[in-house]
């Protein structure tokens, strides 16, 4: 890719998405808008993320980059690709080894620390876009901290199902202000964006916004005090590593139904496997 | 008794009709004001206007707390949108518009209370079965969709969903205007009985005089945007000294 800037973006972007970012991180929670520029990718494949990578991603940085957990999808591979092409930075699949880690709709099993930071993908930033579709009433509900009806939402999930009915996306309260989209992450990885040590960036492409969690930031997921936030976890240990505390995907091992769970995240069950005696 | 609500000055133009001109009053803490007058005599942008959803072109309104008595202007926009989750309720003509139709009776309840902070999923829905007992629907319902109610129980079930934060000042506007006139008496017993009960102070919109008669202490007549008579309701009934009044009265009041 000879004749692009340093990470593709020209400099002035640059400044521009890292100026959101810094007000991001002032306000956290909140949604600041920026002027996304259209990126060698279509939506969907992590434009947002990869903007503000490319925005705060330094010669010295080590980047990871997960689809769902694992590093070795064809959109992990291309957005490593991109970045070791256009910034000439050294990759891992390691979490451990990472200084900045891209990631859509997973956070590593490994405690990520105060010298990393974590960029993800949002396809929808708007936590309250089921409940209200015009933009302008939403935006003033978060001015006004109106957060009734999300609450409403959950008493009657509870009331109807019996329990909280989405499995991914569940909102949570950021340092007790803002109500913010975690992006569909599994509500199993939920308890892990609070007090994080590490910097937590989100970034939406086609929507255009950038969000963000400071360092050691009270997340708190939605619930009822009588009703607590209660994420399941398929009930089984991984087939690989045998661990029982990850999060699990089910696979199809053969065409008789065969099926098998396995851990997500494919370095930390990797890396289990290596431990084993 | 002391003020609650007082309006200065009030005034509001829509293009060139003049809805509100030059309105000024003041409601005491648990007194209830009624507000009648011809249709398009401006009622309703009064409501609008001093329960702090439209903005008046010049005049304003204080709102004593207790502490203070601060115009809604300068407490701000967030300062109002508090009062008007919790302290404050609006009870609307039509509760199809007012209620959520997707979301069970005690989810339409406990609305205001989730806004205001409450986090207990066994004491929101006890608290909004108490509710419908008050409003006379069988606490069965708690989990059925409005959808399933009756007009006049849409209304009983919107009362509820306003009261149900204990406020002290409630506006209402024409409350029973939308519902059968055999379903109108039992509602307004109903608004007449917990008024009185829980101390509200309200202020009623309404173009019956009826109604104003049944549950006003006192009462303002409107007129083309302005005040053309005021005083206790049944003063100013049965001696209106305006000649708008007097037709006003005449035309309901058998002779
Ligand atoms: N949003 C608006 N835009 C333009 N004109 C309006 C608007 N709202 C009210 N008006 C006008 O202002 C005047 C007062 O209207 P308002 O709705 O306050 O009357 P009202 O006394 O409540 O009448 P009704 O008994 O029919 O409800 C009327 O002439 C009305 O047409
Ligand atoms: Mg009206
Ligand atoms: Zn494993």
């Amino acid at each position: 890719m000879q004749g692009y800037n340093f990470a593709y973006l020209d400099e002035q972007t640059k400044r521009m998405i890292r100026r959101a970012i810094l007000k991001a991180v002032a306000i956290p929670g909140h949604q600041v808008p920026f002027a996304g520029r259209e990126m060698p990718l279509p939506y969907g494949w992590g434009t947002g993320g990869i903007q503000v990578t490319a925005a705060i991603i330094g010669a010295t940085d080590v980047l990871k980059v997960i689809d769902q957990g694992a590093d070795d999808t064809t959109n992990a591979v291309s957005i490593r690709q991109f970045f070791a092409r256009t910034a000439g930075v050294q990759t891992t699949t390691h979490t451990a080894e990472a200084s900045l880690i891209q990631t859509r709709h997973r956070i590593p099993e490994r405690p990520l620390r105060e010298d990393q930071i974590i960029v993800y993908q949002v396809p929808m930033p708007e936590p309250l876009y089921r409940l209200e579709p015009s933009r302008a009433s939403a935006r003033r509900m978060h001015a006004m901290a109106d957060y009734g009806p999300m609450q409403v939402k959950l008493y009657e999930d509870i009331t109807r199902f019996g329990r909280v009915a989405v499995s991914y996306d569940h909102p949570v309260m950021v340092n007790r202000r803002y109500l913010m989209s975690p992006s569909p992450i599994p509500a199993f990885d939920n308890p892990k964006l609070h007090l994080m040590p590490a910097l937590q960036l989100f970034g939406a492409g086609r929507e255009k916004r950038i969000y963000a969690v400071p360092p050691y930031t009270a997340v708190v997921s939605l619930d009822f005090e009588d009703r607590p936030f209660d994420p399941v976890r398929a009930p089984a240990l991984c087939a690989l590593c045998g661990a029982d505390d990850t999060y699990l995907d089910e696979i199809v091992i053969d065409d008789r139904g065969g099926r098998m769970f396995a851990c997500s995240d494919t370095d930390h069950c990797a890396a289990n496997r290596a431990d084993l005696p | 008794m002391t003020p609650l609500l007082q309006a200065r000055g009030l005034t509001h133009r829509f293009g060139r009709v003049p809805a509100l001109d030059d309105v000024s009053l003041l409601l005491r803490r648990h007194e209830i004001l009624a507000i009648v007058g011809e249709s398009g005599s401006g009622k309703t942008t009064l409501l609008n206007v001093l329960s702090g959803r439209l903005a008046p072109q010049s005049g304003d309104v204080l709102f004593h707390d207790g502490s203070a008595a601060l115009s809604l202007a300068a407490r701000g926009e967030i300062a109002v949108r508090k009062l008007q989750r919790a302290r404050w309720g609006y009870v609307a003509q039509d509760p199809r518009a007012a209620l959520r139709l997707d979301i069970t009776a005690g989810g339409n309840i406990g609305e205001r209370l989730m806004a205001s902070g409450a986090r207990n999923y066994a004491e929101i829905r006890a608290t909004a079965s108490r509710w419908l007992e008050a409003v006379e629907i069988d606490p069965q319902r708690l989990d059925d969709l409005p959808r399933t109610f009756s007009g006049g129980m849409l209304q009983r079930l919107q009362i509820a969903a306003t009261l149900v934060t204990d406020p002290e000042l409630v506006f209402m506007d024409e409350p029973t205007g939308g519902l059968d006139v055999s379903v109108q008496a039992r509602i307004l017993d109903l608004i007449r009985s917990l008024v009185r009960r829980l101390g509200l102070a309200v202020l009623l919109v309404t173009h019956d005089i009826g109604v104003a008669r049944l549950l006003a202490d006192r009462l303002i007549v409107m007129r083309h945007g302005r005040i053309v008579e005021h005083g206790l309701t049944d003063q100013v009934l049965d001696d209106p000294h305006h000649e708008y009044t007097q037709l006003l009265v005449a035309s309901v009041l058998p002779a």
